[in-house]
């Protein structure tokens, strides 16, 4: 404690509280500003005409009739955009897989329904929209690619079926399955979905030709990467173009990559020098943003006689649809380092076969490759307990990494990192979870219920999560003349409450109310660079570089104050935005008064640097209903342990855990993207696409532990954003599985009503 | 196609005259042309909610109405809840239970809660479970909605 522990307890730490958003109310009262939000005097509207074909060589385009229709202004094919290259990767770009990025409009071939093949300018939305069905797109048919798993071969005329394959591992894996008590294999998917903000894309751009900026409005999660890129691709540079993120109305990882109608509005804004506004409609957003998810996986274990783990062999089909867009190899990449979790695994390969099809093309969507190895690792567990003989707690229990071996070496890289899990008590966290579960009772009653007919049973799902991608974010804090703070971070803000967290931070750091400070994200023109907000990285690292750029502003105001206040700098403290001194006696400043009398100094810039990610790590436990007759599952009850390091506002991480588990059911029970025999996109509609809504998902039990702090940053932060998602598949299924008393039924997700009644009718009765 | 109609919106009880295409939808219409960007589109199919509108006293989607059907109706939108400064309770209760994170599904939401609320005051708990899930939200879990709506429930009761 401090000096004068008097004072030092009056500074109450906001930090770990759960103190009201600083974001709700301009969203509360209407005056959010997303991007539809967004208007320009004299724009035009720009809509898209999309392929309605799967796989086609394009013939020809007539847009003779549409150019003709009253309103519009101009129609772009691919030869008006030739110039500007494919879109590039920006993370786990494998130099093989170049070939097959997207150009901004359809050249020769069209790959997936809604792949953009014209561009149509107009006055109006609903002008541009009439004039877009007088397109006429002549394509000669091709056989559509929908199997990721079959036999490789030619994709089209230019581009095989299988890009690359990621191979990772380490161990003698031959070996340990020679020496196995026995080998447990399984066959198993994850479903196509994705995350499905509830606000379609949209991207206006303007072109300002007195300062010769170029702008774009609508830009979300990485702007700096995409101001640097878009302008690259259009023959601009980083300094004469700007991005602009207003509210964003959800990310979840499939918002803010740059995709073609990004790079469209901005390139059309140039050449016609007339604001351009683009705004996606549902359909669109549908078969165009980024899917995800969808993976077939063979995996074998070979295990000792008491069902521990010796080595894992995974081999996976990654469905990634038809281009490699932003993300490239990054979701297979993820899901083969991140598959031994939190167990012991002495050997270890994964094969990782990146397939292309005609389906829309996919992206990272919340626990990018956890989602789907999690699901496939907690598969195999529960498939080595029931080999064995043995509960599932307890084969769990016997293969976790022991606290003492943090940090642990996995002995795998992956965005660049090597993975080494900083710190972690699983044991203890799953015993917490069951505790809180009241596990053994709940095990006894939905024993008992079976016994009276009924289908309810319990699973435990277990995994380890990252968090924390540097490399780097630095952040500007300063002291406005009116006393008010304001924080500049090269963040993004997708709806996660970024700004109430960096503020918490800054104000005990600073000493000074956080309502006062205003944090700023998402402006590329406030900050020269910035990393954004994916990966869970924006607490840990813009957490830690607002905290050390807040404590060099400290320093320099109490160093400032102290000139002028003719004392020395420790003998200061700043209290409620009050420079005071540590005695309690004597004249004391305002931060506002410090600032009028050193215009322009009060201010400081820091920057974090990290190599490595942080592991959070997590328990869930469901309990499941399913209804013999339809097929559908009800969850009954559903217990969450998530270890976060430091929880800045534990309210925050909590609802980052409810949202994620929502999304997590989703792609459990209802959510997929179909398709049929010809590459046709069935789930065009919310209709077809079912999301869960407030009946479909549960009250839930959330517990945030701090057991394992990070040791690789000053306040022990781990990112809590994709914890609630990452390992619902798994549990679902467990659950399941103990409700029909058949270890093993579940090995497709998602487990809708029409797939579990033809289980149950397929196979009726305990296995 | 372009054959534009005079036509007077009542939007929280100030009149908009604005001149629009038969075929303009009311969601169009509010945000466009009456420029009341709070009320938001997520579907345009009438599945989503996030444009949920209160029209003489009833919760709409606003995707499914075209605006020349809102003539001479009370329409209220989410920039009409608050007195002033005062939030509406419904409001004070979401920010108070956290019901919202990104906020594009939240003026839907509170639209239809309200409008319930104001026609059936004494709804049971599983009426408004069923109510609530005719909109969607992608970021909370819904359980902090739920939470809010049953607190403003409460006190717009009293």
């Amino acid at each position: 404690m401090g000096s004068t522990p008097g004072m030092s307890e009056a500074k109450q730490k906001i930090v770990g509280r759960s103190v009201a958003r600083l974001e709700d109310r301009p969203l509360l009262l209407g005056q959010g500003r997303f991007a539809a939000d967004v208007s320009f005097a004299g724009q035009w509207s720009m809509r898209v005409v999309r392929s309605a074909v799967a796989h086609g060589k394009l013939r020809g385009i007539d847009a003779s009739a549409a150019l003709a229709w009253p309103g519009v202004h101009a129609v772009w094919t691919h030869k008006d955009v030739a110039h500007i290259p494919p879109i590039p990767f920006r993370l786990t770009g494998l130099k093989e897989l170049e070939p097959y990025r997207q150009t901004v409009l359809a050249k020769d071939y069209v790959r997936y329904v809604g792949e953009p093949v014209v561009v149509v300018f107009a006055a109006d939305q609903y002008v541009a929209e009439d004039a877009a069905d007088l397109v006429e797109l002549d394509i000669e048919p091709l056989t559509p690619v929908l199997d990721a798993s079959g036999a490789t071969g030619p994709f089209d005329g230019t581009h095989a079926t299988e890009p690359s394959v990621i191979r990772k591992g380490y161990g003698d894996v031959e070996a340990a399955f020679k020496a196995a008590h026995a080998v447990v294999s399984l066959a198993l998917s994850t479903g196509r979905h994705s995350g499905v903000p509830m606000e379609t894309r949209g991207a206006i751009a303007r072109y300002d030709e007195g300062r010769d900026i170029l702008e774009m409005h609508g830009a979300a999660k990485v702007p700096w990467w995409n101001r640097d890129h878009i302008a690259q691709m259009i023959g601009r540079t980083r300094d004469n173009m700007h991005l602009y993120e207003g509210h964003v109305g959800g990310g979840f990882g499939i918002r803010g990559e740059i995709y073609p109608e990004d790079v469209l509005v901005c390139a059309a804004a140039l050449a016609f020098k007339k604001p351009i506004k683009w705004i996606e409609d549902r359909r669109e957003h549908l078969i165009a943003a980024n899917h995800s998810r969808q993976q077939q996986h063979n995996v074998r274990a070979a295990i000792d006689t008491n069902g521990r783990i010796l080595a894992i062999d995974n081999e996976f089909f990654h469905d990634n649809g038809a281009y490699m867009r932003t993300h490239a190899a990054t979701v297979p990449d993820l899901a083969a380092a991140m598959l031994p979790g939190p167990y012991r695994v002495p050997a270890y390969r994964a094969i990782g076969h990146i397939r292309l099809t005609n389906k829309t093309p996919s992206g990272t969507y919340r626990a990018p490759g956890r989602y789907e190895s999690t699901f496939v690792r907690e598969r195999l567990m529960d498939a080595i307990a029931a080999h064995v003989g043995i509960d599932g707690v307890e084969i769990r229990r016997r293969n976790l990494i022991g606290k003492s071996a943090m940090p642990y070496d996995l002995h795998l890289d992956t965005l660049g990192t090597h993975i080494v899990y900083d710190s972690g008590d699983y044991a203890l966290l799953l015993d917490k979870t069951l505790a809180a579960a009241g596990w053994p009772e709940l095990k006894a009653s939905l024993t008992k219920r079976r016994a009276a007919g009924e289908k309810v049973g319990a699973g435990v799902a277990m995994f380890v999560e990252k968090s924390g991608l540097g490399p780097s974010d630095t952040v500007r804090v300063d002291v406005k003349s009116n006393g008010k703070i304001e924080v500049v971070t090269g963040v993004a803000s997708v709806g996660q409450g970024v700004e109430t967290a960096m503020a918490q931070i800054a104000a005990d750091a600073l000493g000074v109310d956080y309502t006062d400070i205003n944090v700023i994200h998402g402006q590329t023109d406030r900050i020269d660079t910035g990393s954004g907000a994916f990966a869970s990285r924006v607490t840990v690292m813009c957490g830690e570089a607002t905290r050390l750029a807040s404590v060099k502003l400290r320093d320099r105001a109490l160093k400032l104050a102290a000139e002028l206040m003719q004392t020395e700098p420790g003998a200061l403290d700043i209290i409620n935005s009050e420079i005071v001194r540590r005695s309690g006696s004597g004249a004391s400043m305002t931060l506002a008064e410090l600032a009028q009398a050193r215009p322009g100094e009060l201010s400081a810039e820091d920057t974090f640097l990290s190599s490595h990610m942080v592991y959070p790590y997590g328990v869930h436990i469901a309990a499941v209903k399913v209804d013999g007759e339809t097929g559908a599952v009800a969850i009954e009850r559903y217990v969450i342990g998530y270890d976060v390091g430091k929880a800045v506002n534990p309210r925050l991480v909590e609802s980052q855990i409810a949202g994620g588990l929502a999304q997590g059911l989703g792609g459990a029970l209802l959510e997929e993207f179909v398709y049929d025999d010809h590459g046709e996109p069935l789930s065009v509609t919310f209709a077809d696409y079912l999301m869960p809504t407030a009946r479909e998902v549960p009250a839930m039990s959330i517990l945030i532990t701090e057991d394992a702090p990070s040791p690789l940053n000053p306040m022990g932060l781990k990112g809590a954003g994709e914890g609630g998602a990452n390992p619902v598949g798994a549990a679902i299924a467990s659950a399941i599985d103990d409700a029909l008393q058949r270890p093993g039924a579940v090995a497709d997700l998602p487990v809708t009503p029409q797939r579990l009644a033809r289980l149950l009718k397929e196979r009726p009765g305990p296995l | 196609m372009t054959d534009k109609s005079p036509l007077t919106l009542t939007i929280n009880g100030r009149d908009h005259a604005i001149a629009v295409e038969a075929r303009r939808t009311l969601a169009d219409a509010i945000r466009e042309d009456c420029g009341q960007t709070g009320t938001h589109i997520g579907c345009e199919h009438g599945i989503c909610g996030a444009c949920t509108v209160i029209v003489d006293g009833e919760p709409v989607r606003s995707c499914l109405m075209f605006a020349v059907q809102a003539e001479g109706r009370q329409i209220r939108t989410v920039e009409g809840l608050a007195d002033g400064e005062t939030l509406h309770v419904m409001q004070q209760a979401f920010m108070d239970h956290h019901g919202l994170q990104c906020g594009f599904c939240t003026p839907g939401f509170l639209m239809l809660a309200v409008g319930v609320l104001e026609r059936e005051p004494d709804i049971s708990d599983d009426d408004l479970l069923d109510v609530l899930s005719s909109n969607l939200c992608r970021c909370t879990g819904y359980q902090n909605i739920i939470k809010a709506v049953r607190a403003a429930a409460d006190e717009m009761r009293k």
